[in-house]
């Protein structure tokens, strides 16, 4: 068995005194999507900031087999890691091509110079980024804000790519979209960790999945076998899942 | 009043106002990116005009121990932290930038003794001393307080200031001191003779001004201090650390300042706490232009800059009144025109 990309032990995040994670055990192999699907305030978004190193937390992070002592967002960064934030937060007044490029700074700074072979792999995989290049991000669309933020990580060629809620505010025609090419991603060898509310769709793409319930993880598995188990069925497939 | 005293007053107000402009963008720059309004600017502007007087005089500068010191200071402080944290890689950053850099420049001033190199040669050596003090300070003063709220960073702005201040008369004594000029042409143009030492400082502020603007237009470092002030957590993710963009304005606001400093010096007497006035006329051009327009700030200067002239000339008793006054009819334009925006958590 290899090291995973990413392994997470026994992980407890609090906002003062509330605890909004208990000890969560969770781990993306190499290669592979792993999606973590549960209801609003479950605490998704508080995971993904506490593994990136943007909140404080309790337990152990372990990037490609490295137990992370010193979490810091540009430590991370530099060495594989990428968020796609739930708020997206691209650079408003700024171009596109110049948020893609800030993609890719940390690779700069580590002397690559190959940021435009990466943009054009971008431009390939999102065709209207290249059409909205020298647009202000501001002024994008909501869809062509959501390709922008994922262009902007992928700029970066991370081995981890994280993404919060990608389908959030979006036409269902462009979520499809947005998971194909999230599937797509997958050959490029990038390990995905894809946290949705959009259960039927994550599970759908992703090889594993797990089920956060109220700051603890309530289920995991297969994805197969988790789409098929009675309880996400009812609670995440059913009626309000069936709308796709 | 005729129109000759109105084209010299006129080029008084446009040299002082280059000047406050530089000041200006500077203090525009430090609050875009990290919310410090950052009033000890003036004295980067004084320790670089005094460092330069301090070495025509044949002495050494008090600023040379400061800088040694501050750098052995943050070595201290960042090496007890490296330590705790058990990341051993900083170490050699720290020992090359607060120790090596600050000894470096520090020996080749003793050893070359400065007052009898060549102009050029001082200026370099004078802005060696100072800009390196900027990102020293930040790292003292603001670092540990880089999530805090701008009031809270604003205080210690103050106190920043009051001990730079301090410093300064220790190290340069109450007496103002003036360098030599750049040039000792002249020209006349019709009616209008133009000093050598004028056209220095309206070049240099052009060349400046449009360096700027490459730097922050073309750059991957001047696009990444944007992000950081456009969105702190997305410059983040991107790997763009706040305490890399707090220590790179900090240097650029050091280095307009020392500079402004050396361009001012050979045309009025500078004394160890003359930059606090000016630098204030800076930021009442950056307040013109509400901390966050570059362009809007570098018109407010010229416009302080010749205010301060021309009122020096009806009224001199009263000059720095009416150019502070400016601010009052500006803010209350500027809080009946703008929105209300929130403070960022
Ligand atoms: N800054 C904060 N301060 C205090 N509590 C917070 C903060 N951010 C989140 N919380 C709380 O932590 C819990 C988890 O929030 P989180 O944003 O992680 O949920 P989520 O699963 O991402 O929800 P959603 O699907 O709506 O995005 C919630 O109860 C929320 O109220
Ligand atoms: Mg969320």
């Amino acid at each position: 068995m290899t090291t995973p990309i990413l392994q997470v032990n026994e992980l407890c995040v609090s906002y003062g005194k509330v605890e909004a994670l208990h000890h969560i055990n969770l781990k993306v192999e190499a290669g592979k999507i792993v999606t973590v699907i549960g209801p609003n305030g479950a605490g998704k978004t508080t995971l993904l900031s506490a593994i990136m190193g943007l909140l404080p937390s309790k337990g152990e992070i372990a990037f490609q087999g490295e137990v992370q002592r010193d979490i810091e967002v540009e430590h991370l960064v530099a060495m594989g890691m990428t968020l796609v934030p739930e708020k997206r937060e691209l650079f408003g007044e700024m171009s596109v091509e110049d948020n893609l490029l800030l993609g890719a700074f940390m690779r700069y700074r580590a002397g690559d110079r190959d940021q435009g072979k990466t943009m054009d792999q971008v431009f390939g995989t999102f065709p209207r980024l290249r059409e909205r290049r020298a647009q202000l991000a501001g002024t994008l669309s909501g869809g062509e804000r959501q390709m922008l933020a994922v262009g902007r990580a992928l700029m970066a060629k991370p081995k981890l790519l994280m993404l919060d809620e990608p389908s959030l505010g979006l036409a269902p025609l462009i979520v499809r979209e947005i998971f194909h090419i999230i599937a797509e991603l997958k050959q490029t060898g990038v390990a995905i960790l894809l946290v949705e509310q959009n259960a039927r769709a994550a599970l759908q793409i992703a090889d594993y999945g797990y089920v956060l319930e109220t700051g603890s993880i309530a289920l995991e598995g297969e994805s197969r076998a988790l789409a098929d188990d009675p309880r996400v069925v009812e609670t995440y497939l059913g009626l309000g899942g069936k709308k796709q | 009043m005729d129109l000759q005293i109105a084209l010299l007053l006129g080029q008084d107000g446009i040299v002082n106002g280059a000047i406050y402009a530089l000041l200006a963008l500077a203090l525009v720059l430090v609050f875009a990116v990290t919310r410090v309004i950052f009033i000890p600017q003036g004295e980067f502007v004084a320790y670089g005009a005094l460092t330069l007087a301090a070495f025509q005089a044949g002495k050494t500068p008090g600023t040379l121990w400061l800088l040694l010191g501050a750098g052995a200071l943050v070595a201290l402080i960042d090496t007890v932290m490296a330590l705790r944290a058990g990341s051993m890689g900083r170490l050699k950053r720290i020992a090359l930038w607060d120790l090596a850099l600050p000894a470096a420049i520090a020996g080749l001033v003793l050893w070359l003794e400065p007052g009898r190199l060549p102009l050029w040669a001082q200026v370099t050596l004078a802005l060696a001393i100072v800009i390196p003090l900027g990102p020293l300070i930040y790292r003292l003063a603001y670092q540990p307080l880089a999530e805090a709220s701008v009031l809270v960073l604003l205080i210690v702005s103050v106190a920043v200031h009051l001990t730079l201040v301090g410093l300064g008369l220790l190290f340069f004594g109450a007496e103002g001191s003036r360098t030599t000029p750049f040039s000792e042409a002249q020209f006349n143009l019709g009616m209008l003779t133009v000093n050598g030492q004028t056209l220095w400082v309206l070049g240099a502020s052009v060349v400046l001004i449009v360096g700027l603007y490459l730097f922050f237009g073309r750059t991957l470092y001047g696009k990444a201090l944007r992000a950081t002030a456009i969105n702190r957590v997305g410059a983040r993710l991107m790997g763009i650390s706040t305490t890399m963009a707090g220590k790179l304005s900090f240097t650029l606001a050091a280095g307009i300042g020392a500079l402004s400093g050396i361009l001012i010096a050979p045309i009025t007497t500078v004394y160890y706490d003359t930059g606090f006035l000016v630098g204030l006329k800076g930021f009442v051009a950056a307040i013109i232009a509400g901390l966050v327009s570059y362009p809007l700030a570098a018109a407010g200067a010229i416009l302080v800059g010749l205010l301060e002239a021309f009122s020096s000339f009806w009224a001199s008793a009263f000059k720095e009144v009416i150019v502070f006054t400016l601010i009052i009819p500006v803010l209350v334009w500027r809080s009946l025109t703008s929105h209300h925006v929130e403070e960022e958590e």
